[in-house]
């Protein structure tokens, strides 16, 4: 009665090797400048040495215990800040932009740990930062190093927390948290993913504890008239999927 | 402990009847006298309209209630106020009444507990979470008689302990210095724990209990048993009342849809399973019980609970899994002790056939293989801490010696309870963050209180051990007149729910059966899957959705292996299961009851092995992907692996024949116990299985919300996800109080590893390896899973390539 479910894995993994080879980190292009799509989900500009990570929501762990008593592990801080002295640490950047609602709420940088704002410190260390405005944590960077920026422009592109409505060419935000959905033979891939239609770019949230809102959700279609493609987050490294391979939540 | 059909229930309020007679009557209430628990709403409901009837009768002036999540709220209040003499209840609404503030004026007239169908109960976690309930009643009253009903069981001794206060045991702390160069001390028999006392009611009339023979021979492998529904169907012809059980809800939409495909004397026969909307279960009950029904078609869901209607035949679909179980089963029939209960076994496949036939032989002894008894979960114990706080101000020392008072929990050492405490005040993080929000405070007298109402509130939200995984409802979309596969999004009625993680691996046009439908998907609509009715003639194409699957039973797999290796058994089996065995034993080789066969074999280009354990799918799938493992390691290059009741199948891009003739020790290393040990424990932190069962560990622990049926569902971005948290912590405190819940679950719940291990100690020295140059009879049963199953070790990469791959044959072509 079931109806076997055809698949040829080896067809697959030999696919996904030739990919492999066609490189791991996809390189692409916006308003001019070019753009390492990192599998951290950090965005590498190596020409002006910048690294652009989004949505951190550093203390989203202690915020839910404030606010509503649920004592999630209060680890999701030192957790992010570990992925990102990863990405720091291989990149060695000049410049490392958080793109807005670093912190969960505005007290989140009250909340922090010694241990974890040290770690916030030896990043900093050497380099130039900046804390772009968010809609959680807007005008936070007291105490937490760094300056403190509405937003930035850099090269031909500009940087900003919220996606603006009249897309000016080579925007790059944050805060939508877009993940991508693929379902195939039964099963469901869900990954958190750049978004990008050559015009402009929304970055995957970089937060341990952040959510994802699903790309297909209408939010997007006013900021992506003419359609998109996600690159998603794998494990072993970033995948390009066209809009129509993308299923709705 | 009765066999079912004896009239336990009545009986076990018979003490309590005497009692209350014999008091005098009042004119205002004397106290809660009897507490009845049931594990299902509908059970309590009822009990208590049966039990009106003699109470009417007897005319005794004796107030019975139940109360159950349905109970409205003012009369919630009245009945603590003015508690009724015999109150009928489940085990949650009990959690929440022990953690009232008026608990302990409640209870202390309490006489008499009686817990019914207890050998369903004390298998799961509602037991761990009943057997703490218990001892905070025995607190409440001291003298409190406990009473337990329950089907017969393996080891009733254990039923005996979980009804009465487990004290420390007398015996153990004797010093074992030997005097005078007499005896050791300690030789003494150790004093038995205490334990209720037992009444067996002897079985009535023997089964009457048969495997079905169509004559038709059966497939080797595949579950539906097609081939059987006319001989079924001409059963119900020939009876009032049919009960078809069936192993999963697929196969009861299944089983459902083929007869009445043939029901061409159009018998009224229902469908009945978990999945299906709660009114139209009430109504196929309702029509049950008025006896207007020949035939229902149902899963577990009515494993238990009410006599309802007149039963004389119980059909059991596919494979019988256990002994007990299936007595269980088979009970449903002719509920009356001194009428043989009437049922057929019919086998889907012929590997079927030797577990029927090894389940036939198990009835006829009266074998019984309920589990073991169950170690007291943490997450359970979190709960009750809470509540036990929220009743009253609780001294750490009385708790802990209450709490190891239950059987579960009787071997719980004080850091471990401790720890459960300090889980619950602030979470049990080693960073201690969340000291000033704390949910439990000690205070300088040395009791913990809980924080404030919302806190109390919280575990009232929250209170059970029950996880319902979150659901979409599937509603019928009406096609749009004149535009073929447009929809209108609304309108149709609702079909019921499907697990929201199997609507989330569908795509539009994916054909599924559902409520005895071949349903085509829709698509998604805020919380709802639509949905419209395939045509004619449409195979489902997705397999299945999530349901409980059992696996087969130590004892009757044991069974089936001694079946097996003995050639005179098989002149009781059915011609076509002896011919088999005659060929493989004549292909290959049949191995002892205790060993474990293993094949290889080229086959199409790759090569295979196949090993037939019979130990459960549950085992079998977490063993296929530790071998995966291994074979990995040794560069075998596994390229998948499927996994049955009985066997697993794993194909390799390298050739294992050739391997083992070089190595002949490689088989034996590559199945050593010690791929339980860093292998076990690297896969088990990323198997999707441990992250559900830690999700649910969380939900009953309190550290995530429930959500609730009818709730507005919050956008993702806003909800944690489990999986985030569950990363997060085993990353930075992989001892977690949480962590370690979860994988005491894994040890004998959805992973079986506890199983697994027993099976790689039995085997040592003892595999079999037959090296062959073509596919085995045997062997042929496990490979058919290939393709029917979801391929296990296929990795997300590998689905994002292939998506990806569309992508660039879009730019390309």
């Amino acid at each position: 009665m079931a109806r076997p479910i055809s698949q040829d894995e080896d067809a697959v993994l030999a696919l996904s090797a030739r990919l492999e080879k066609a490189g791991k980190a996809p390189g692409l292009t916006l308003a001019g400048e070019t753009l390492t799509l990192d599998l951290c989900g950090g965005l590498w500009l190596a020409e002006h040495r910048t690294l652009i990570v989004s949505d951190l929501h550093l203390e989203k762990g202690s915020a839910y215990a404030a606010r509503s008593g649920q004592f999630l592990p209060p680890y999701d801080t030192r957790e992010t800040l570990a992925c990102l002295h990863e990405a720091v640490a291989r990149f060695d950047p000049a410049c490392v932009v958080a793109l807005g609602d670093s912190f969960h709420d505005a007290r989140g940088p009250e909340r922090m740990e010694p241990g974890d704002r040290a770690m916030v410190a030896a990043l900093q260390e050497g380099r130039d930062w900046v804390w772009i405005a968010g809609n959680h944590d807007h005008a936070v960077s007291e105490g937490v190093g760094g300056r403190y920026a509405e937003t930035m422009r850099l090269g031909g592109l500009t940087l900003r927390h919220e996606p603006s409505a009249d897309a000016p060419q080579g925007e790059i935000a944050g805060h939508l948290h877009p993940c991508g959905k693929v379902t195939m033979r039964g099963r469901a891939v869900r990954r958190r993913c750049f978004v990008t239609d050559g015009l402009r770019l929304i970055m995957p949230a970089f937060g341990a504890y952040a959510g994802g809102l699903n790309v297909r959700n209408p939010v997007y279609e006013p900021l992506f008239p003419a359609g998109f493609i996600a690159h998603l987050l794998g494990d072993g490294r970033v995948f390009a999927i066209g809009k129509a391979m993308l299923a709705k939540d | 402990m009765a066999p079912t059909g004896a009239g336990k229930t009545l009986a076990g309020f018979l003490p309590s009847l005497t009692a209350l007679a014999e008091r005098p009557p009042a004119k205002q209430s004397r106290g809660l006298h009897t507490l009845y628990i049931s594990p299902l709403k509908a059970l309590a409901v009822d009990i208590a309209r049966n039990l009106e009837a003699p109470i009417a009768e007897m005319g005794l002036s004796v107030r019975v209630e139940t109360r159950t999540g349905d109970t409205p709220s003012h009369k919630r209040t009245r009945q603590i106020e003015r508690p009724p003499d015999i109150l009928l209840t489940t085990p949650e609404q009990l959690a929440l009444l022990i953690a009232h503030r008026e608990a302990a004026d409640l209870f202390a007239t309490l006489r008499c507990v009686v817990l019914d169908e207890l050998h369903a109960l004390v298998t799961s976690k509602r037991g761990d979470l009943l057997s703490l309930a218990l001892a905070r009643l025995h607190r409440l009253s001291p003298g409190l008689v406990a009473i337990g009903l329950s089907a017969t069981v393996r080891e009733p001794d254990e039923l005996r302990r979980y009804l009465v206060p487990q004290g420390p045991l007398p015996g153990t702390t004797t010093d074992a210095v030997a005097v005078d160069g007499g005896p050791s001390r300690a030789s003494e028999t150790p004093a038995l724990p205490p334990m209720a006392d037992l009444v067996v009611v002897k079985g009535g009339a023997a089964p009457d209990l048969h495997m079905l023979e169509t004559g038709l021979t059966l497939p080797l492998a595949g579950h539906t048993a097609w081939q059987a529904m006319p001989a079924i169907y001409d059963l119900i012809g020939r009876h009032r009342t049919v009960l078809v059980f069936v192993n999963t809800r697929l196969q009861a939409e299944y089983t459902f849809q083929e007869l009445w495909r043939i029901n061409e004397e159009s018998y009224p026969i229902a469908l009945h399973h978990g999945s299906l909307d709660a009114s139209q279960r009430r109504r196929v009950e309702a029509a049950m019980a008025a006896g207007q029904l020949r035939a229902i078609v149902c899963t577990a869901t009515l494993d238990l609970g009410i006599d309802w209607g007149d039963v004389d035949l119980v059909v059991n679909i596919g494979a019988p899994k256990g002994a007990s179980r299936i007595m269980q089963r088979i009970g449903r029939a002719n509920h009356r002790m001194d009428e043989p209960s009437k049922a057929y076994l019919v086998p889907a496949n012929r590997f079927e056939m030797l577990e029927c036939r090894a389940a036939l032989d198990a009835v006829e002894e009266a074998a019984q293989d309920t589990p073991d008894a169950r170690l007291g979960a943490p997450d359970v114990l979190a709960q009750h801490v809470l509540g036990m706080a929220c009743a009253d101000a609780f001294d750490p020392l009385a708790l802990y010696a209450e709490i190891v008072s239950a059987a579960p929990y009787a071997t719980l050492s004080w850091e471990d309870f401790e720890a459960v405490v300090d889980y619950v005040a602030t979470g049990g993080y080693a960073l201690r963050a969340y000291e000033r929000f704390a949910k439990i405070q000690r205070g300088p007298d040395g009791l913990w209180r809980v924080r404030d109402a919302r806190t109390a509130q919280q575990y009232r939200m929250n209170v059970g051990t029950i996880v319902e995984s979150a659901k979409v409802k599937v509603r019928l979309a009406r096609g749009v007149r004149g535009k073929p596969g447009a929809i209108l999004p609304k309108g149709g009625r609702v079909l019921g729910e499907i697990e929201e993680d199997f609507a989330d691996t569908l795509t539009p046009g994916d054909t599924f059966l559902f409520a005895g439908e071949v349903l085509r998907f829709e698509g998604l609509a805020e919380d709802e899957a639509l949905a419209t009715r395939a045509g004619p003639g449409t195979d489902p194409a997705i397999p299945s959705y999530a349901g409980a699957k059992f696996p087969i039973s130590t004892f009757l797999a044991a069974r089936v292996r001694a079946i097996i290796a003995d050639p005179f058994e098989w002149d009781r089996l059915p011609k076509q299961v002896a011919d088999y065995l005659v060929q493989q034993r004549s292909r290959s080789l049949l191995p002892g009851a205790t060993d474990l066969l293993v094949e290889t074999f080229p086959r199409a280009g790759r090569h295979y092995l196949t090993a037939f354990p019979f130990e459960g799918r549950l085992a079998h799938q977490t063993l296929g992907m530790l071998l995966t493992r291994r074979l990995e390691r040794a560069r075998m290059r596994p390229l998948g692996f499927a996994a049955n009741d009985y066997g697993i199948a794993i194909w390799l891009t390298r050739d294992l024949s050739e391997r083992i003739a070089l190595e002949p020790d490689f088989l034996e290393a590559l199945f050593a116990q010690d791929m339980l040990g860093d292998d076990l424990e690297a896969w088990l932190d990323e198997s999707a299985m441990m992250k559900r069962t830690f999700r649910q560990c969380a939900v009953i622990a309190g550290l995530i919300e429930r959500r609730y049926p009818g709730q507005a569902k919050t956008g993702r971005q806003v909800t944690i996800s489990t999986d985030l948290v569950y990363d997060v912590l085993r990353k930075h405190q992989p001892d977690h109080l949480l962590l370690r819940a979860a994988r005491q679950d894994a040890a004998t719940g959805l992973l079986d590893v506890k199983r697994l291990g027993v099976m790689l100690r039995r085997i040592q020295g003892r595999i079999i390896h037959k090296a062959l140059d073509r596919v085995s009879p045997l062997s042929v049963s496990v490979m058919l899973e290939i393709g029917r199953e979801r391929v296990y070790g296929e990795g997300a990469d590998e689905i994002l390539a292939e998506a990806e791959a569309q992508l660039l044959e879009e730019a390309l072509g």
